[in-house]
């Protein structure tokens, strides 16, 4: 593992001076030939790259009115330059916002700006060079696309856009990221990303409904493509795979069970994260949502739920109704898409849910939102729902609940660090450092209120907490999901 | 990159997992943990056999739920959970157990 020191949480968050450079060594994987032919881009640097990736940028700043804003209002004020984890963690100014828009915006200025054709130097111009394009790939995957400066930004210029435009560009010219288009490319071939077949997947769920059992002595389902079932749930596949995820999923089932909702999962698309957003590619985006859609079809479900994934819900809440053209088939009585949160809320709302508040009496609860579900959709029907909703749904399964610091949750929220592609092991040192302001604020409420449970509604989040919880000496069962909160919590039988 | 077994070149990717899955062998294990760090123990081996079982016939690696409950059958009930699999794997019994028994490294938010 890369020797690096872990950040040490002091009293309260201080603005660090800057280190130039302290980050300039990180950067991911590059993907080989074989990743990139799996997402369709060019397998190794294309000779001409730099006459492509300058096309490549023109065509997304006109193909995009708000990323031409984007590059074109920024007045230098400086109101975002301490707000990204990235900052606060790691010193490095390139990892202030405005610095890492400047990455792409100089080369912008130079090709597609009058000033800078002809006066570079006096505003800031600069050529698409080789060294240009290695710092875009360092510093645009130092970016988890958490949109947290955008909220501060006077303007609204929002870093996410532009670094999945670097990226794309990056991709376009045969410089891909390996984690993200490995993972693309196995959703395309066989349907998460995993790669986990069907029978495993069959052999898994199998093995669950056992659990279940064993721990509840009641049998509840956990189906995978049982066609005519009313609802088709998409999750992301670490829900199958890792912990504390796979609590998640023990808790959606016995809602769906107490609930009486008749449910599956799809073997075709058994994957609820759409990793093309991070990496800007539409083409991607549709290919791999297309699958959820197409499954939905065949099974003939009434209604499709999202389970607990942060981007998955943005792709669907905010992208989907543009990617589908036929939808009709879905009983349109329900929201589309559905959270699960929605669903459980709604459900204790209406008293289907039996629920034993005490069964949590052992846990200490704060609640971390997710950048994607923060900043990037929104539940129920009124503003701020999807900060309202996860809450109301944790203090209607358990009765200690504490908010973290007001400046650090909802649509303030600190990414967890590892978001927006980021979630490597070659990136550890970034998502350690990354993870410090959120740590800082998880430490006040752990001294203040022994907070011992950390619920987060995001498969990323829980990944990257479960790993970078022990650097910051905490331990790392205390990331939890929510519905194995409100799982714990339900009394199973007593509506049978 | 490449891990040298006892003077055969074995082929790896950047971080450590091996290449060619049919290469591997006890030999190749043992080196590999030791690169890890890890003194490979009776139940080092349990693990490791068992992921590799379950890769034959499935082309995955199991769940983390899957791979405990199936060490608590075989080591009994007390070390059936993930914390005793993170005591013999520290880096976390996924991706460090997989890398030991040849296997790709399992991908995704986990």
């Amino acid at each position: 593992m890369a020797d690096f020191d872990t950040p040490v949480l002091k009293e309260y968050p201080i603005i660090p001076l800057i280190k130039k450079g302290s980050m300039a060594h990180s950067k991911p994987y590059v993907a080989k030939p074989d990743i990139q032919a799996g997402v369709g881009f060019p397998g190794e640097l294309v000779d001409n790259w730099q006459e492509v990736g300058v096309k490549k940028l023109g065509e997304l700043v006109s193909g995009s009115r708000a990323l031409q804003v984007f590059l074109d209002t920024c007045v230098k004020c400086g109101a975002c330059t301490d707000k990204c984890h990235y900052y606060l963690g790691t010193s490095d100014p390139l990892n202030m916002p405005v610095a890492r828009q400047d990455l792409l915006r100089s080369v912008y200025r130079r090709y597609y700006t009058f000033a800078g054709k002809f006066f570079p130097k006096l505003v800031g111009a600069k050529d698409f060079t080789k060294d240009v394009l290695d710092k875009w790939y360092s510093y645009f995957h130092q970016c988890s696309q958490c949109r947290r400066c955008s909220v501060f930004c006077p303007y609204g210029i929002d870093t996410a856009e532009v670094s999945m435009a670097a990226r794309e560009i990056l991709d376009t010219v045969g410089v891909g990221q390996k984690y993200c288009n490995e993972i693309l490319g196995k959703v395309h071939k066989i349907g998460n990303n995993l790669g986990l077949p069907k029978p495993a997947l069959v052999d898994t769920m199998e093995g669950l409904e056992e659990d279940i059992k064993d721990e509840t002595g009641i049998d509840v389902r956990v189906p995978v493509d049982q066609k005519g079932a009313d609802v088709l749930l998409i999750t992301p596949s670490a829900d199958f795979f890792a912990e504390p995820h796979i609590d998640g999923l023990i808790g959606y089932a016995k809602v769906f069970h107490q609930a009486g909702i008749s449910w599956t999962v799809s073997s075709y698309a058994s994957e609820a994260a759409n990793f093309s957003m991070f990496i800007g590619s539409n083409e991607n985006l549709l290919k791999t949502a297309t699958r959820i859609r197409d499954a939905a079809y065949d099974l003939g479900v009434k209604r499709i739920v999202v389970g607990e994934c942060g981007h998955a819900w943005r792709v669907a809440y905010s992208f989907w109704n543009t990617l589908f053209k036929d939808m009709d088939f879905l009983d349109k009585k329900y929201p589309m898409p559905s959270h699960i949160c929605e669903v459980t809320h709604d459900l204790i709302q209406r008293g289907a849910l039996k629920i034993n508040k005490e069964a949590n009496d052992h846990r200490r609860i704060t609640f971390h939102d997710s950048c994607n579900v923060a900043r990037g959709s929104r539940m129920g029907n009124i503003p701020g729902g999807q900060f309202i909703i996860p809450r109301e749904v944790i203090k209607a399964c358990a009765n200690n609940f504490y908010d973290m610091a007001p400046e650090t949750i909802h649509e303030n929220t600190f990414c967890c660090g590892g978001g927006g592609g980021l979630l490597t092991d070659d990136l550890m040192e970034l998502r350690v450092k990354g993870a410090l302001p959120r740590m800082e604020a998880l430490k006040q409420v752990v001294d203040e209120y022994d907070v011992n449970t950390f619920v987060a509604i995001c498969a990323i989040c829980k990944t990257q907490f479960a790993k970078t919880l022990p650097y910051y000496k905490f331990d790392m069962d205390m990331i939890t999901s929510l519905h194995q909160i409100v799982g714990d919590s339900l009394e199973l039988g007593t509506n049978d | 990159m490449a891990l040298d077994v006892g003077g055969k070149v074995v082929e790896t990717d950047e971080e450590g997992y091996l290449s060619n899955r049919d290469e591997w062998s006890n030999e190749i294990a043992k080196a590999i943990s030791v690169a890890e760090g890890i003194d490979m123990s009776d139940n080092h081996w349990e693990v490791v056999n068992f992921l590799r079982e379950y890769y034959e016939e499935y082309q995955i690696a199991p769940a983390v739920r899957v791979l405990t409950k199936a060490i608590g059958k075989k080591l009994g009930k007390d070390k059936g959970n993930s914390k005793y699999l993170y005591e013999l794997f520290p880096y976390g019994p996924a991706k460090q157990a997989c890398k030991i028994a040849g296997l790709p490294k399992p991908t995704g938010c986990v």
